[in-house]
């Protein structure tokens, strides 16, 4: 079998799996899945190009996908003129500060003054900033989240189609990358992998914590939709029509008509990002950057700047990775911080990236879609094993209830052996790159 | 009289809890820290060995207790905690023999073992999700306190006070003993100056003939060990979390690396630090202040450097600004 038969194979066989369950499950679940799949695809690949082309280990998947969450939110969200009225203007005035004391940081730092002075200059000028950010920005932020906190409690956002907060939420990860990449960059691998942890459960706890932005842990429900609602589908004259020519159930239909139009839309992200980087990974510019990957010492005697390199994939990698976050937000329909797990969001990833096979991006594809589909079939599989072991004791067995009561965590086992039995016998993933 | 009252809110609200946290980080960060030293690579499926040490010491707990066994005054886990030992210990052994060795053999790249112990943490982490469920459980069962702040307060007549808990003091004696046996074996012994020279200088050691597997499976027992005490009396001070496990990972890297990575003493000295500085950033220090200033210079705000929810960012912010300034740690690390 060449190479491409193999691809077309396996690609096949995936889709055969999601029929599969589309006639034994339902078509719903099916679109569902694959629906999750391609979000799942996209962060791959993201992750591919910094794991992959450079080698970076990059372990805050989690923060940059929530970080694009948060752009789906103050996207889409509608203006809250109550909450903007009583502390708007406060927090624009502390972001302002933020702003400009962070440039003035900067500008002491580079400037041409002597160390001791900067050495005393600097601390105190953040801890001024500090001073004042909190003088100004407190009271506006608590004014905010005392108005109805039940409800509302936030300042909203701008209320544009939820589309844009596609680009916005890359664009967002893309600046927080290049902020992280600068500090950390520098590190050798696995403390890279560490700090990047550590700066993803950061942003968590902001967005678990900084209600007024968020609302925080009350979650923020009820984000419009890029595609038409069920309900409007289902009152839709021509709709109706439709369904009644075919004979098709009318509520079922109209929620896999959504599904599709969704499937449709992040297709065509999949495919143009796709494309797109694999041009990137055959340009001269992926071949560098894989130089850098094999050989760093050499790349750097060739006259390779590798810092900025590694900074810019590192950027490119995070902004993927935050526009797959905002399509996941706005295909939930809400943005809730406490389902951000690193287990479910950077290792899965990582996950779906080495199994897939590093560095390759038909692998990456493959990885998202195969690792995904098994995460969600985990626990219908995990459950149907466990009655299967289990069924010669009786159904009030206290082990039998146990057991299938965690069936849903058969998914980290699983995730956990494929993973370790990838690594050994097929280290360069189902898909090995190409030379 | 004031000075003493702000002593004892100190004592009570940062002091003891940050000894006590500090004491449970110290123990999970020596076995990342000699795993390193050791096998060269960041373990990152420890949290989920020391959540295993402490899931295996509630299920014997549970037995235990069902055959009412008790241990006085003190939690009935203490007494299992031997058996909880052994079984990580064997754990760590089989992780040791079916999936690193194979590496190690292999001389692989220290990213293929972080990328393998990911495999381990996702994996132990089922286990111990399917085997006790991804709930809280409480399992102290022990007297709480030694003796409380009322108490203290009606002892000293002060407006203030601390109370010991007795998980706090556990852990604290508990901690001082493992570090001492295990400083005195890493410096005192045959075995433990042989695992030094390995982490020093592996073909050197080989050359003298010390035999690398058993220094492999011994960093494993020492570690195993340490963090099954760590998971346990991190289980008894506060609560037993399967995922809280994921989320202690980066103090106790960070603890790590302060320190040095791979010296253990900077890793023991690593978990007070991260500790106490998450405490100390995060304490509101209003009615410190108001023993201590003044009567008109009293602070109206809650004096609080950074909200509690942030105590996490503190270990990271400690880890970057060591990795900047100082990779090496404290107390320049790489060799036990």
């Amino acid at each position: 079998m060449t190479n491409i038969h193999r691809r077309a194979f396996i690609f096949f066989s995936f889709f055969i799996a999601i029929i599969f369950i589309g006639f034994f499950q339902s078509w719903n679940v099916a679109l569902g899945i694959f629906n999750l799949c391609i979000i799942s695809a996209i962060m791959a690949l993201g992750v591919n190009i910094q794991l992959g082309y450079a080698g970076i280990f990059n372990a805050g998947v989690m923060g940059f996908a929530a970080l694009g969450g948060l752009a789906a939110v103050i996207i889409s969200y509608p203006p809250v003129p109550e909450t903007i009225e009583l502390g708007g203007s406060g927090v624009f005035l502390s972001l302002v500060i933020l702003f400009v004391g962070t440039a003035t940081v900067t500008f002491i730092y580079k400037s041409s003054l002597s160390s001791s002075i900067k050495k005393l200059t600097v601390p105190l000028t953040i801890l001024m900033l500090l001073i004042l950010f909190n003088l100004v920005g407190s009271p506006a932020i608590e004014r905010i989240e005392a108005f109805e906190p039940a409800a509302s409690g936030f300042l909203g956002g701008f209320g544009l189609p939820i589309i844009l907060s596609w680009f916005v939420g890359g664009i967002l990860a893309g600046i927080v990358a290049f902020l992280i990449g600068k500090l950390t960059l520098g590190l050798r691998s696995d403390y890279l992998a560490i700090a990047t942890l550590g700066i993803a459960e950061v942003i968590i706890y902001f967005l678990k914590n900084e209600d007024w932005l968020t609302r925080g842990v009350k979650n923020v429900n009820g984000l419009p939709r890029p595609v038409p609602y069920e309900v409007d589908l289902q009152g839709n004259a021509w709709f109706i029509e439709f369904c009644d020519k075919y004979n098709f159930p009318l509520v079922e239909t109209s929620s896999i008509v959504v599904k599709i139009s969704y499937c449709l839309l992040f297709s065509g992200i999949l495919i143009t990002i796709f494309i797109l980087s694999e041009i990137a990974l055959k340009s001269p510019w992926g071949r560098m950057m894989r130089a850098i990957r094999d050989n760093e010492i050499s790349a750097r005697a060739m006259g390779k700047n590798v810092k900025a390199r590694h900074l810019e994939i590192f950027i490119i990698g995070s902004a993927i990775v935050g526009l797959a976050g905002a399509m996941l937000t706005t295909l939930e329909g809400q943005f809730t911080p406490t389902t951000y797990q690193p287990l479910r969001f950077t290792f899965t990833v990582w996950v779906m990236v080495i199994i897939g096979g590093t560095g390759n991006n038909y692998g990456s594809l493959i990885g998202g879609f195969l690792v995904w589909f098994l995460w969600v079939e985990a626990e219908p599989l995990g459950l149907y094993l466990v009655e299967l072991f289990t069924s010669p004791l009786s159904d009030t067995n206290p082990l039998r209830i146990q057991l299938i009561t965690n069936a849903a965590h058969m998914r980290y086992i699983m995730m956990g052996l494929l993973l370790l039995l990838v690594l050994r016998f097929a280290p360069k993933g189902i898909f090995p790159e190409g030379r | 009289m004031d000075f003493f009252n702000a002593i004892a809110l100190i004592t009570n609200f940062i002091l003891l809890p940050g000894l006590t946290y500090g004491s449970q980080l110290a123990l999970g960060a020596l076995g990342v820290t000699l795993i390193y030293a050791v096998l060269r690579f960041s373990n990152f499926a420890h949290g989920e060995i020391m959540s295993f040490g402490a899931m295996v010491c509630i299920l014997f707990t549970w037995l235990g207790q069902s055959y009412g066994v008790s241990f006085g005054f003190l939690p009935t886990a203490l007494l299992f905690v031997p058996v909880a030992m052994i079984f990580t210990i064997l754990y760590c052994m089989l992780i040791e023999k079916f999936v690193f060795s194979y590496y190690r053999k292999k001389k692989s790249n220290p990213i293929i073992f972080l990328i393998a112990s990911i495999g381990v943490m996702f994996f132990t982490a089922g286990l111990i999700r399917f085997i006790i469920g991804p709930s809280d459980q409480s399992f102290n069962d022990g007297v709480r306190f030694i003796f409380t702040v009322r108490e203290f307060k009606t002892l000293t007549g002060l407006n203030e006070g601390f109370g010991l808990k007795t998980s706090q003091a556990i852990t604290i004696l508990t901690t001082i003993i493992l570090c001492s046996l295990l400083f005195f074996f890493l410096n005192s012994t045959r075995t433990g100056k042989s695992m030094r020279a390995f982490s020093d200088n592996e073909d050197l050691a080989l050359l003298s003939g010390i035999d690398p597997n058993k220094v492999v499976l011994l960093t494993w027992i020492i570690a195993g060990g340490l963090a099954t005490f760590a998971g346990v009396l991190y289980g008894l001070d506060k609560i037993y979390k399967p995922f809280i496990f994921l989320q202690m990972l980066l103090p106790i890297f960070s603890a790590a690396i302060v320190g040095g990575v791979g010296n253990p003493l900077g890793a023991f000295i690593g978990g007070y630090i991260i500790a106490l500085s998450e405490l100390f950033v995060t304490f509101a220090y209003k009615k410190v202040l108001g023993y201590l200033l003044p009567e008109n210079l009293e602070p109206t705000t809650m004096m609080q450097f950074l909200s509690t929810d942030y105590k996490f960012a503190v270990s990271f912010i400690i880890l970057v600004i060591v990795l900047i300034i100082k990779p090496t740690g404290i107390f320049s690390g790489k060799t036990i």
